[in-house]
């Protein structure tokens, strides 16, 4: 089926919206262990005996109120993703690696939300790390198949005049560090642990907190924890330390490759552009990761933290992929298959970049 | 012998303080092994003391004073601790709620005496065996609470958990311990009541297991598992008393679980014989 440009406007504005729900997702997912409330709906695929879609409201109360919300928009991010994966394959205009996308995110979102269920079910924390892991890059899918959608993907290699070659690498790496970064905080998150070290920019007091035997029980000690959270290990004070260690280092590529994006591309070109606000926002993360901890953790700080993490993530995924398609195709030559693709599907005074 | 108490079952309390009553008798009379007679026949031979033993019985028990095979004392905080925190209930949890309140991690009493101490014998019982209770004991979720915070339960000895609000709680244990398996269940209604579910997924001791609720945080409390009954928490004051010991040496232990934390607590070795026994500990306010 050859898209029409009414059907591109609508299958764009589709796959935003998918996206945005999705981020949305990821934020409540973020309120759920933030009030460490993963738990409190005991069961799986129903929520508490009822079916999960004739839950009453009037049961909504507590923890169970981000956990059932949690599981209410997961469903209907499954509906969505599986509506735009058949729009895809169903669309011949669309290049065949974006229909092999949309698949994969059909079954990446039946995947993670098995995984959300047996993480109950089976009650083991330790699926909670790979269930937030994939829902960032799920997010990540959904944004770039938006991307894909849009104008400014489309008309990206005529606006581009400069050879990215030598930010593709650089790019990638940073946005995989981030990604490893989510990671740490994914696992710090559930160990269910609560603020394994309680101050910032110190850590007990020092530069590196002892995490002998003897030290992590006086920590648990002094703890007048409200939540019943686990007691802290030495691993999880490891863990944290890590985690700031890797925001000094993403703080630091980042930085680079706004840096060296700007001074060899410019300020105007999309990569600098893309890579400043990038930077802008891993400022944010690093400030919210401070104030999670000046806070006590508290749930609203702590989401924000996870949401803009999120957002870290996306942006240096899209980022690399900006650069990958600049590469892929040379400004000065668009490829006359590429224009032909264009004429058909965007009017062409975009198409001129007049 | 105590096993053949314990084997009585649901009679089993009542045996103890028989027990108890006999190891006093014994110690007056030196007449009685209980051990050679079965407790109907032990009560017929001893019907004519009855009323003699009785006097007695009364007497020692209004001056407080112990028989052989109890154990009783108290446990002192030392230091002053951290102040307890605040809890911010939400909105439908905060009706059941008129007054403030706190977290239980240090409640001290008269004398400073430290409340919510688990104290066992943690050696000197290996090899024996002791049969459960039947009757159950409570763990009641009321006003967003728990009560008690920290209670004690032999291995097999079933647990109501009970629902006393008008709101929903899930009742999520975490036990540690291999052989113990972690669950998790709602009881959306008040006057919900469960006594299999522990029974179920709890069969090895430990000290101690944590409850709790995770549509309500804040919600959270200890049960001290063993596989002998000679346990006890302590009171508002401190106090604790175990009865019905027998003869040995053991190795008594009081856990805290703040204070305490993963070490495994304050030990003393004591000698059961034919006197009570008191052991006093001190918890320091860790610095």
């Amino acid at each position: 089926m050859k898209l029409t440009l009414a059907q591109n406007i609508w299958l764009k504005r589709y796959a935003v919206f998918t996206a945005a729900v999705t981020f949305v997702l990821v934020c409540i997912g973020g309120l759920v262990t933030s009030h460490e409330a993963g738990m409190s709906v005991p069961d799986w695929p129903t929520s508490c005996g009822y079916n999960m879609f004739f839950f009453p409201i009037s049961k909504w109360i507590g923890g169970i109120f981000f956990e059932h919300l949690h599981r209410l928009l997961a469903s209907g991010v499954g509906l969505l993703t599986t509506i735009l994966a058949l729009w895809l394959l169903i669309s011949q205009s669309v290049p065949k690696w974006l229909r092999v996308l949309g698949v994969v995110a059909f079954f990446g979102v039946v995947g993670q939300g098995v995984l959300g269920g047996l993480r109950v079910v089976l009650k083991k924390d330790v699926l909670g790390v790979p269930h937030a892991t994939f829902a960032q890059l799920f997010l990540l899918l959904m944004c770039a198949i938006a991307l894909t959608q849009t104008n400014f993907w489309r008309n990206l290699a005529i606006h581009s005049g400069t050879d990215t070659h030598r930010f593709r690498p650089l790019f990638i790496f940073t946005t995989v560090l981030v990604l490893g970064q989510l990671m740490l905080g994914a696992t710090m998150r559930h160990q269910h642990a609560g603020l394994s070290i309680p101050d910032f920019p110190l850590a007990y007091g020092k530069i590196w907190p002892a995490t002998d035997a003897q030290s992590v029980l006086r920590y648990n000690q002094h703890r007048m924890e409200v939540i019943g959270y686990n007691p802290i290990t030495a691993f999880q004070v490891e863990l944290q330390m890590a985690h700031r260690l890797m925001a000094l280092v993403v703080f630091t590529v980042v930085g680079i490759c706004a840096w060296r994006s700007r001074r060899y591309l410019g300020a105007d070109h999309w990569l600098a552009r893309f890579s400043l606000f990038w930077f802008g926002l891993v400022l944010a993360q690093a400030f919210l990761g401070a104030a999670t901890i000046w806070t006590d953790k508290s749930a609203d700080i702590a989401t924000a933290h996870v949401a803009c993490g999120a957002l870290c993530l996306v942006t240096g995924g899209l980022s690399s992929m900006i650069a990958c398609r600049i590469l892929a195709i040379p400004a000065a030559q668009p490829d006359a298959a590429v224009k032909n693709e264009l004429a058909t599907l965007v009017p062409s005074s975009s198409i001129s970049g007049k | 012998m105590l096993a053949d108490v314990a084997e009585l079952g649901f009679f089993g309390p009542y045996a103890r303080i028989v027990k108890s009553f006999t190891n006093h008798l014994r110690s007056l009379f030196g007449l009685i092994r209980f051990s050679e007679f079965g407790l109907v026949r032990f009560l017929k031979i001893t019907m004519k003391k009855l009323a003699l033993s009785l006097a007695v019985f009364a007497l020692t028990s209004s001056l407080q004073i112990a028989f052989a095979g109890d154990i009783a004392g108290k446990v002192t905080l030392k230091g002053t601790p951290p102040a307890e925190k605040t809890i911010a209930f939400d909105d439908t949890c905060s009706k059941l709620h008129p007054t403030i309140t706190t977290t239980r991690w240090y409640v001290t009493g008269q004398d400073n005496g430290l409340a919510d101490v688990f104290v066992y014998i943690s050696k000197g019982l290996q090899g024996q065996k002791f049969t459960a209770p039947t009757q159950a004991i409570e763990l009641n979720q009321e006003g967003c609470n728990y009560h008690p915070y920290v209670s004690g339960v032999m291995v097999g000895q079933p647990v109501a958990i009970k629902n006393s609000d008008p709101v929903m709680h899930n009742i999520h244990a975490l036990p540690k311990n291999d052989g113990n398996t972690e669950f998790n269940f709602a009881q959306p209604s008040q006057g919900d009541v469960n006594d299999t579910k522990w029974v179920a997924s709890i069969k090895v001791p430990e000290v101690l297991v944590k409850m709790k609720c995770d549509v309500h945080p804040w919600m959270f409390s200890y049960i001290g598992v063993q596989d002998n009954p000679f346990f006890a928490v302590t009171d508002k004051d401190g106090n604790f008393k175990i009865t019905g010991v027998p003869p040995g040496k053991y190795t008594l232990t009081a856990y805290h679980l703040k204070a305490h934390g993963s070490s495994p607590g304050e030990t003393q070795e004591i000698t059961v014989a034919d006197s009570p026994v008191t052991a006093n500990f001190t918890v320091e306010v860790p610095h």
